[in-house]
C-alpha cells in the first residue's frame, strides 16, 4: 500500500533586475504585477523617469514573469530561484 | 532587494545598440516586440533562416530591432515583399509585423489574396486604431465615434473586424489578443509561428500619443486599464461576432485554426504531375 507523503510546499520565488536608464516610466509593471510588489522610485534615471522599484515590506516576488513579459523597454527581468532557503 | 540589471536575457534577439527604441513613453509597440521575442526564444526556429519584413508606420519600426534578417519595406508592401522570399526560399520562415494602417488601408489587397492564396506566413498586426506616425489619422480600423485628427467630430466610417476579414479571406490560424494579454499574446505568437499555412495575429495596442489623448486615454496605462476592464475570453468564437466597438466589449482569444494546402504545396504538387 503506498501513502501519499505530504511535502512542504515552498512558494517560488524570483529576483527582480531592473536596468533603470531604458525605464520609460509607464507604469505597466507596477500596476500590474500580481503581488504588488513593485513601486515608482522617487529618484530620476539618466533620462528623467521613475523607474520602478520594490516595494519595503514583506510582500513577496513570485517569479511570474509578468513585469518582464509586459514591460516596452525590456528594462525589468527575473531570475527564478527554485530553492527557496528560508 | 531588486538589483541593478545589466543584461536583458533578450537582449541577443535585439539590437541593444538601438535600445532605447524610438517608440513613446506607454507605446504598446515595445510589449508587442517583447512578447514576439519571448514567442521566438520559446520555438525551434533557427535565427539564420528567419525574415522579418516590416512596411512603414510606428509598427513598421519593429523589424529593425529584431537581430535577424529584417526587411524595412515601402508602405502597404510588406506582404508582397514577405510573398517573394517565401516564394523564391520556401525553406525560409517568414513573418510580418505592421500597423493596421499599412496592413488593411493601403496593403489591403495584398492582405487578402495572400490569405486567400494561404501562402505559408505569419502576419501579425499591431492594431492601434489610428496612424502613430503621420500624427493620428483615422485609418481602417478606427472605431465609430472616434476622435482623430482627421475625425474630430468622431468618426463615421464603419471600421474592419481584422480577425474577421482575415477568416473571410481564408486565414488558417486567426486570433487577437490585447498588449495587456502579453503571456497569451506570447502564446499565440508562438502558435502562429508554429502554423503551416497563413496565419493572423492581431494585437491591440496604446497609442497614447496620437490616438489616446484624444480618445480619454492620455496615457498607456489608462489604455491598458480600459484593455483590463473591457476584454472578454472567447476562444473559438466566429470572428464576426467580435466587431469592436467603442465602450463596448473587445473580444480576444483564438478564433480559427483549420488545416488547408498551402500555395507552396500546390506548386509542389503541380511539378510532380507534369515532371513525372
Ligand atoms: C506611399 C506612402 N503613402 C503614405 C505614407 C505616409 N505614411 C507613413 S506611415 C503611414 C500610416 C501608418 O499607420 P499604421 O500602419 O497603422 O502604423 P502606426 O504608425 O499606427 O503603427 C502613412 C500613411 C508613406 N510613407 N508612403
Ligand atoms: S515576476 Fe511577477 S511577482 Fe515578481 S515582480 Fe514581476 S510581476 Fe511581480
Ligand atoms: S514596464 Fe518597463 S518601462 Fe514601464 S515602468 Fe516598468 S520597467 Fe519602466
Ligand atoms: S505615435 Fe503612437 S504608435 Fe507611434 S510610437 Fe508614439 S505611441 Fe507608439
Ligand atoms: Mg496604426
Amino acid at each position: 500500500m503506498k501513502y501519499w507523503v505530504k511535502k512542504e510546499l515552498k512558494p517560488p520565488h524570483g529576483k527582480v533586475y531592473i536596468i533603470e536608464d531604458r525605464c520609460k516610466g509607464c507604469g505597466f509593471c507596477i500596476e500590474f504585477c500580481p503581488q504588488q510588489v513593485l513601486q515608482e522610485s522617487e529618484e530620476f534615471n539618466s533620462r528623467g523617469y521613475h523607474p520602478p522599484k520594490l516595494v519595503e515590506n514583506d510582500k513577496k516576488c513570485i517569479g511570474c514573469s509578468f513585469c518582464s513579459l509586459v514591460c516596452p523597454e525590456f528594462a525589468i527581468y527575473i531570475e527564478k530561484e527554485e530553492e527557496n532557503e528560508d | 532587494m531588486e538589483i541593478e540589471g545589466e543584461h536583458h536575457p533578450l537582449d541577443e534577439y535585439l539590437r541593444a545598440d538601438r535600445i532605447p527604441h524610438i517608440w513613446c513613453p506607454g507605446c504598446g509597440l515595445g510589449t508587442v516586440l517583447n512578447g514576439f521575442l519571448h514567442a521566438l526564444e520559446e520555438t525551434d526556429i533557427d535565427l539564420k533562416n528567419l525574415a522579418i519584413v516590416s512596411g512603414i508606420g510606428c509598427t513598421g519600426r519593429i523589424a529593425g530591432y529584431i537581430n535577424v534578417d529584417s526587411y524595412h519595406t515601402t508602405h502597404g508592401r510588406a506582404i508582397p515583399f514577405a510573398t517573394g522570399l517565401k516564394l523564391a526560399n520556401p525553406k525560409l520562415k517568414v513573418v510580418v509585423i505592421s500597423g493596421d494602417g499599412d496592413l488593411f488601408a493601403i496593403g489591403g489587397n495584398h492582405f487578402i489574396h495572400a490569405a486567400r492564396r494561404n501562402i505559408d506566413m505569419t502576419v501579425i498586426c499591431v492594431n492601434n486604431y489610428n496612424y502613430g506616425m503621420t500624427g493620428g489619422q483615422l485609418g481602417p480600423t478606427t472605431p465609430l465615434e472616434s476622435k482623430t485628427t482627421t475625425t474630430p467630430y468622431g468618426n463615421i466610417e464603419h471600421p474592419f473586424n481584422l480577425c474577421h476579414v482575415a477568416h473571410a479571406s481564408g486565414a488558417v490560424y486567426v486570433a487577437r489578443w490585447t498588449a495587456l494579454h502579453a503571456r497569451r499574446m506570447k502564446d499565440s505568437i508562438k502558435e502562429a509561428l508554429n502554423k503551416k499555412g497563413f496565419s493572423f495575429v492581431e494585437i491591440i495596442a496604446s497609442c497614447p500619443t496620437t490616438y489616446g489623448r484624444r480618445n480619454k486615454m492620455p496615457t498607456g496605462l489608462d489604455t491598458m486599464k480600459y484593455y483590463k476592464e473591457k476584454s472578454v475570453i472567447k476562444h473559438g468564437i466566429e470572428p464576426e461576432k467580435a466587431d469592436i466597438e467603442i465602450g463596448g466589449e473587445i473580444i480576444v482569444g483564438k478564433f480559427v485554426d483549420i488545416e488547408k494546402p498551402t500555395f507552396n504545396e500546390e506548386v509542389e504538387k503541380l511539378i510532380r504531375r507534369f515532371h513525372k
